[in-house]
């Protein structure tokens, strides 16, 4: 099926995708021309390819579904994703993953700040480097960062995993540089196939949640 | 000689008074701020400083039992392809699985379907039993998402995006840990016990314009089926009310500073955001401003308990108006029944406001199981639709004592005030007088 978002809008993709799509179904769409909401709720095992720039939340709420951008995506991409997994080809704003619940999502290029905001499951990929305050509140699920990551990386963390391959210019709040161990080394190895990256997993450092501010404490109030 | 001081001769100060002094003392003692429930306690213009102008030669009755007053609403109308009809203008507010037993969440749903009206879910998300009970389900959309799927969303009769509460305009939420069950844990993918914070943010828009793309998408998700509302704090509610309606919002939620909360400081509950009397005026105006006014719905919210501060609310040209903590103390919240149970916690039948430390002796605010179990939610959803027909009835009757055949024709015209701040925060005369504090003579 094809979806020429020039000529049909994204309420008739959307539409398709909720009420008409089935497993193994194959949309395409082009023209996006960086439009919203592109293909949100998606919630069958369908693929679907978006040949060209997408704006705010594209591939939101996905449950199921195999969602591909070849090109950019603005903020919110797949925020809230249930499971299936989106790629973006090239580079995501901000928020990318926010909340997000399951399944894997890859970002070939850049992230930018906040990415894996209260991350709640997810795996994210990113190629390249990401922006400031990314895992921010992250609760669970795994953020592999192959580039650099920019300042107050995991503020406030709880026990979601974040593994950097470059440089961290600045943890946040509670987010400490924690051991790799085998099993890191096994799961990243793991996460870097299904993203199709090349990178040995012993060039990467594991950042996680040093627990100090699970319950409040008035001694940590320095902190906050 | 009694060992008793003569007290008749000692002078306390306004300024230090024994609350306050004890205050100090605690706050000294324990280095940390006080954080507890419910809502406002401090003395606020309300809509007791209101009074109804009956018909009497100049208006025509509606004779009380016969004559009928129609309470039905419609919320949702701009948008939506399915509006919510609501029997009676009293909504149920939003109030969270965690900060509440799953027996009350289910009691205020079995209440609120009795009588034909909506209920909410809170942050941590909708549960099963919640669903099942209720027919109109509100689904509120937070900045933490605890919970949040599409599923969950797709089942709900209307969205309510959370930006802000009565209780705290600006203030996140925390649950603490001694109420993180297990399964309030895997509700909200979190550790058992560790405290849980609500962020006050949303992760994924900053701004109106973000915003409106939001509600794009959730319109898109849910097939553009369900009202999408839009809950503020009330504050700057003039510019808040005609943002969110900028944003897309079917129906505008304004929640004054009496509004309830399960757990925050108490120097945000009392001192931050400005009282539901005025909030309701000004975000009246608002509306009418954009042209707007019924077009998009008003909600008003904060310290409604009778049918009268309904029936001025409305008056003030609200749609429907939400009640929380009111509804909780219909199932048997502060009851004296507890009376013992408070003492040993160093509360009192009316005073308590503990709803943060899960030690609720009514079964209500707590995730306990021993004390979940004291709240039957049949008896309690019974104990709501009795307190919410009264409310509606009370609500009749004095629509009808105005001569109107619908609630909603009630009008700022059949209201006046006790007080000189009253008069000018709801803008109506103070009795006796045609005099509007701030505003020129209208009448």
């Amino acid at each position: 099926m094809e979806f020429d978002l020039a000529e049909a809008g994204v309420r008739e993709l959307n539409r398709f995708l909720h009420d008409t799509a089935s497993s193994g179904s194959r949309v395409e769409v082009g023209n996006p021309s960086g439009r919203h909401n592109i293909a949100v709720g998606a919630m069958h095992e369908c693929t679907v390819r978006v040949n060209g720039h997408v704006g705010y939340y594209c591939a939101g709420m996905n449950r199921n579904a195999d969602i591909v951008v070849r090109g950019n995506a603005g903020p919110g991409l797949a925020e809230n994703m249930m499971s299936g997994t989106v790629r973006v080809q090239g580079n995501a704003s901000q928020y990318c993953g926010a909340t997000a619940h399951g399944g894997l999502l890859v970002v070939e290029g850049d992230a930018s700040a906040r990415c894996g905001i209260s991350l709640k499951g997810l795996d994210i990929v990113v190629g390249g480097s990401i922006g400031h305050m990314s895992a921010f509140m992250a609760q669970t699920g795994r953020l592999v960062v192959c580039g650099d990551a920019a300042e107050s990386l995991g503020d406030s963390i709880y026990e979601a995993r974040i593994y950097v391959r470059g440089k961290a210019a600045g943890l946040g709040t509670d987010c400490i540089e924690r051991p790799m161990e085998s099993e890191h080394l096994e799961e990243l190895g793991e996460l870097l196939d299904r993203a199709r990256m090349s990178h040995p997993a012993q060039e990467f450092r594991r950042y996680g949640s040093a627990r100090r501010l699970y319950n409040f404490d008035v001694d940590n109030a320095s902190a906050y | 000689m009694s060992d008793k001081i003569d007290q008749s001769w000692l002078l306390e100060s306004a300024t230090f008074s024994r609350p306050v002094i004890r205050e100090i003392q605690r706050a000294a003692r324990e280095g940390i701020y006080d954080i507890r429930g419910f809502g406002a306690k401090r003395k606020l213009p309300t809509f007791d400083d209101l009074l109804l102008l009956g018909a009497s030669m100049s208006r025509y009755p509606l004779e009380g039992y016969r004559e009928k007053c129609d309470t039905r609403v419609t919320l949702g109308t701009r948008f939506a392809a399915t509006p919510l009809e609501i029997a009676t203008p009293v909504t149920i507010a939003g109030m969270s699985f965690g900060a509440l037993s799953a027996q009350a969440k289910e009691g205020l749903a079995r209440g609120a379907t009795e009588v034909g009206t909506s209920t909410t879910t809170g942050d941590g998300g909708m549960t099963p039993e919640e669903r099942e009970h209720s027919k109109l389900l509100v689904y509120q959309y937070l900045p933490s998402r605890y919970g949040m799927n599409p599923d969950d969303l797709r089942k709900a009769d209307a969205i309510e995006i959370v930006v802000g509460q009565g209780a705290k305009p600006g203030g996140g939420g925390m649950l603490l840990g001694q109420k993180i069950s297990d399964r309030v844990a895997e509700m909200r993918d979190l550790p058992k016990g560790i405290d849980q914070r609500s962020a006050c943010r949303h992760p994924d828009w900053t701004g109106p314009d973000d915003l409106e793309i939001k509600i794009q998408e959730l319109r898109e998700i849910t097939d553009w089926q369900v009202p999408i509302y839009i809950k503020v704090g009330a504050t700057r509610t003039f510019f808040d009310v005609q943002l969110a309606v900028k944003a897309g919002a079917d129906v505008v939620v304004v929640d004054g500073m009496q509004g309830g909360t399960a757990a925050t400081q108490d120097v945000f509950i009392e001192h931050v955001g400005i009282p539901t009397l005025p909030a309701v005026r000004i975000a009246v105006d608002a509306l009418k401003d954009l042209g707007m006014h019924r077009e998009v719905q008003l909600i008003v919210s904060g310290g409604i308990r009778s049918g009268a501060d309904v029936a001025k609310a409305l008056a003030l040209g609200a749609d429907a108006v939400s009640i929380g903590t009111a509804a909780l103390i219909a199932m048997g919240d502060n009851s004296p029944e507890y009376e013992k149970d408070y003492n040993e916690l160093g509360s009192s039948a009316g005073y308590y406001d503990d709803y943060q430390d899960g030690q609720d002796p009514t079964g209500i605010s707590t995730q306990d199981p021993d004390l979940g179990e004291r709240l039957d939610p049949a008896m309690a959803g019974r104990r709501v639709a009795n307190y919410l027909r009264v409310l509606t009835l009370e609500l009749q009757t004095l629509a009808r004592a105005a001569g109107k055949t619908n609630v909603r024709n009630l009008e700022p015209e059949d209201l006046v005030a006790l007080t000189v701040e009253a008069a000018a925060m709801a803008r109506v005369p103070l009795a006796g007088t045609d005099w509007i504090p701030g505003f020129e003579k209208t009448r």
